[in-house]
């Protein structure tokens, strides 16, 4: 090795320790753990340690509630991304609209959620959502609408959970599409408004396209965020009513933090990985396509 | 999202090892507790130390919803307390982790604890594969709480004693207007799982090796138990479906329903004194007369890990004791596990056996059963409640609701069979 490289090599050295010690031996071991029957009587004593090959993987496969986890999951992505993304780009348009007072004053209000603790204002939501003493079943009693049971009944209560979730998340992204606002050049509205173009002609024309790289960014990270739905459930429902909130990472610490069966768990927890790196390549080749095709 | 998760695992993890730095064999007895008996077992524990100085206990809460992960993690961690409340069923899988001290040659050499004095079905609850690891603290069983008033309305003169007269009940309850006078939550497992152990058939069979669902006695307890929706004596729902137990009880939405001993007392606040002749319990009705019921509560235990083992059993002797045993039921409303405790006069000096309510839970203690005590057993009446669900929606027959649970149990045990096998 040459010495230029020794040296680089040394600056590297501790951050590489660390993500070694810390990421990647704990991720190797979870993936050897995958591949074995690690369960109760494994940590009573070692020698009941089997080595199960794929069937973890197969056993998780065909476990119905594996897919009602996944489905489950998938529609808190499908309701919670668009409607997390919307509300915060909404709110970020409005923010920075030359009309807005008190935008120091909105800004901290709408990112506030943020930085709360979420099993604190959990515990508060649930109160919100209480069937008969809650704000929101109040509110919607006013204009008519008869009590929702939204965290008692199945229907509700992945919407409930999308509901509290968006809140609590949406001011992160607010402020990263606040930023990306601002470095939009005035001169391309001013253009526009000379061309004679609405607010909504400049919004889809102006201020969308520039957006793009950001959105897809927002997209990917607020998406793989949302496939790891854990906290939320556990803290409000712990995955009921009849298992409409289980989530795959809840149905992960069941199975080993619950039933203690950590082979199986990290079974669940590849699969979530993999079918994440899925997804967020299939929208990163997604938002190439519609760049090219913008550019085209 | 991400990032609260890994903090709240982490903090799960965590924060019993942090406490574990404390073990010391000097330094104050660690003693978990878990809800409500957390919250009163700190004033216990003021007389406990005037009577034994030289010992100090801290009282370490856990919410049930979350203690069985922190006992585990905390046995996967090296942090275990000295003495713990523990539910009862929850024993087997600790017993398969070698994590608790065996009690009986404790019980021998403490003539005071009498083993004969407490309710044989809860005492052996205790025993796993023959060793006592825990003194039973407080009981919990299922019995029937029921409207007297409308019985008699519909011609009954007694609560049922059997299946066929708990039928006639429900029919003659039925004619007389309410539509659905049983309430049987579909969300629960208790009730079929009292019936399924009032056939003195096991649940399990060759030594907690396979399901035993199959069999005749299983059979029976989930017939009657479907018939009673197919009949139309129980409406398809769960817990979740009755927004306030207590007032559609008091209402007359149902006539009956089995719960726990925690019912008296919600059930004395949320009707009122001027309703308390409306409502009463009866013992559970079995096949043929009275029947059998579940053995449920937590018990007491030692962990092998614990350097104060000499003063965990001082605590654990005193606990036992019927006076602080009657104290404790007076402060959580939990059912005193030994007999004696239940003869002595209280603060108004009659014994908790003369009080109406209870007393039926002390005739249905005599006749408690427990459930097979395989550390897989939790996860299979998991598996039970959702198939009995299923089996109503679906209009399953009991032998395909047998033969599933079956399927599902001999997969969970696969591993036990595995290691006995070898064991041999």
């Amino acid at each position: 090795m040459k010495p230029r490289n020794l040296a680089g090599w040394m600056f590297v050295a501790p951050a590489l320790a660390v993500i070694g010690l810390f990421f990647i031996l704990p991720v190797a071991a979870g993936l050897a753990l995958s591949f074995t029957d690690f369960d109760l009587y494994a940590l009573a004593d070692l020698r009941n340690l089997r080595f199960a090959g794929l069937d973890n993987y197969v056993r998780v496969l065909s476990l119905p509630l594996f897919w009602t986890a996944l489905l489950n999951t998938l529609e808190f992505v499908v309701l919670g991304v668009p409607l997390s993304i919307g509300l915060s780009l909404g709110c970020a348009v409005l923010l920075q609209s030359p009309l807005a007072r008190f935008k120091p004053f909105f800004r901290t209000a709408l990112f506030a959620p943020v930085v709360t603790t979420l099993v604190a204002v959990a515990v508060i939501w649930r109160y919100l959502f209480h069937v008969r003493y809650g704000l929101i079943n109040s509110g919607l009693g006013h204009i008519g609408i008869g009590p929702i049971d939204w965290l008692g009944d199945p229907h509700w209560s992945m919407p409930a959970i999308v509901v509290f979730a968006v809140w609590k998340g949406f001011g992160a992204n607010m402020i990263i599409f606040v930023a990306a606002l601002q470095a939009i050049p005035d001169e391309l509205y001013e253009a526009a408004r000379i061309d004679g173009a609405r607010r909504w002609a400049q919004f889809r024309h102006i201020t969308l396209p520039m957006l793009g790289p950001t959105l897809l960014m927002v997209s990917v990270l607020t998406m793989a965020g949302y496939f790891q739905l854990f906290a939320e459930p556990y803290v409000m429902t712990q995955g009921g009513p009849l298992q409409s909130t289980v989530s795959v990472l809840y149905l992960m610490y069941e199975e080993g933090f619950r039933w203690w069966n950590l082979g199986q768990a990290s079974a669940v927890a590849f699969l979530l990985f993999v079918l994440m790196v899925g997804v967020t390549q299939a929208m990163r080749r997604l938002g190439r396509g519609t760049e090219e095709a913008a550019s085209a | 999202m991400a990032l609260s998760r890994r903090t709240l695992l982490a903090s799960a993890i965590a924060a019993p090892a942090l406490v574990g730095c404390a073990r010391k064999s000097d330094g104050p007895l660690r003693f978990w507790a878990m809800g409500r008996e957390g919250e009163v077992v700190g004033e216990l524990m003021v007389d406990f130390q005037r009577e034994h100085p030289g010992i100090s206990v801290r009282v370490e809460q856990l919410p049930w919803t979350a203690a069985h992960e922190k006992l585990l993690t905390a046995f996967a961690g090296d942090a275990t307390p000295d003495v713990a409340q523990l539910g009862n069923t929850w024993l087997p899988e600790f017993a398969a982790l070698g994590a608790l001290r065996p009690l009986q040659a404790f019980v021998d050499a403490t003539p005071e604890l009498q083993p004969a004095d407490w309710f044989a079905g809860i005492w052996q609850t205790n025993e796993i594969d023959g060793q006592l690891l825990g003194l039973p603290w407080y009981v919990d069983t299922r019995l029937m709480f029921y409207r007297p008033d409308l019985f008699a309305r519909a011609g009954i003169a007694r609560a049922p004693q059997s299946w066929g007269e708990w039928v006639q009940a429900l029919n003659a309850l039925q004619r007389d207007g309410t539509r659905y006078p049983l309430l049987l939550p579909l969300n629960e497992f208790d009730v079929l799982l009292a019936l399924a152990l009032q056939q003195g058939e096991p649940l399990l069979r060759e030594g907690g090796r396979f399901g035993n669902f199959r069999s005749a006695g299983f059979q029976r307890a989930a017939g009657f138990f479907l018939d009673r929706f197919s009949a139309g004596h129980a409406q398809p729902i769960t817990n979740n479906e009755i927004s306030n137990l207590w007032q559609e009880f008091g209402r007359g939405m149902f006539a009956m329903f089995v719960s726990g001993p925690w019912q008296i007392g919600e059930l004395t606040r949320r009707l009122g004194p001027a309703r308390l002749a409306d409502w009463a319990t009866a013992p559970l009705p079995g096949p043929t007369g009275p029947g059998a019921s579940t053995a449920g509560g937590a018990s007491l235990v030692v962990f092998q890990r614990s350097k104060r083992q000499a003063d965990t059993l001082k605590l654990l002797a005193w606990l036992a004791r019927p006076a602080t045993q009657q104290r404790f039921h007076a402060l959580t409303g939990n059912l005193p596990p030994r007999r004696s405790t239940w003869q002595r006069p209280g603060t108004d000096g009659r014994p908790l056996i003369e009080d109406d309510k209870s007393r039926a839970f002390a005739q249905q203690l005599e006749r408690v059963r427990p459930t097979p005590a395989v550390p897989e057993w939790e996860r299979i009446a998991q598996e039970m409640q959702l198939l009995a669900n299923r089996a109503v929606a679906e209009r399953l027959t009991p032998l395909q609701m047998g033969t599933a649970l079956d399927v599902r149990a001999d997969a969970f045990l696969e591993k036990r069979r595995w290691m006995l096998e070898r064991r041999s």
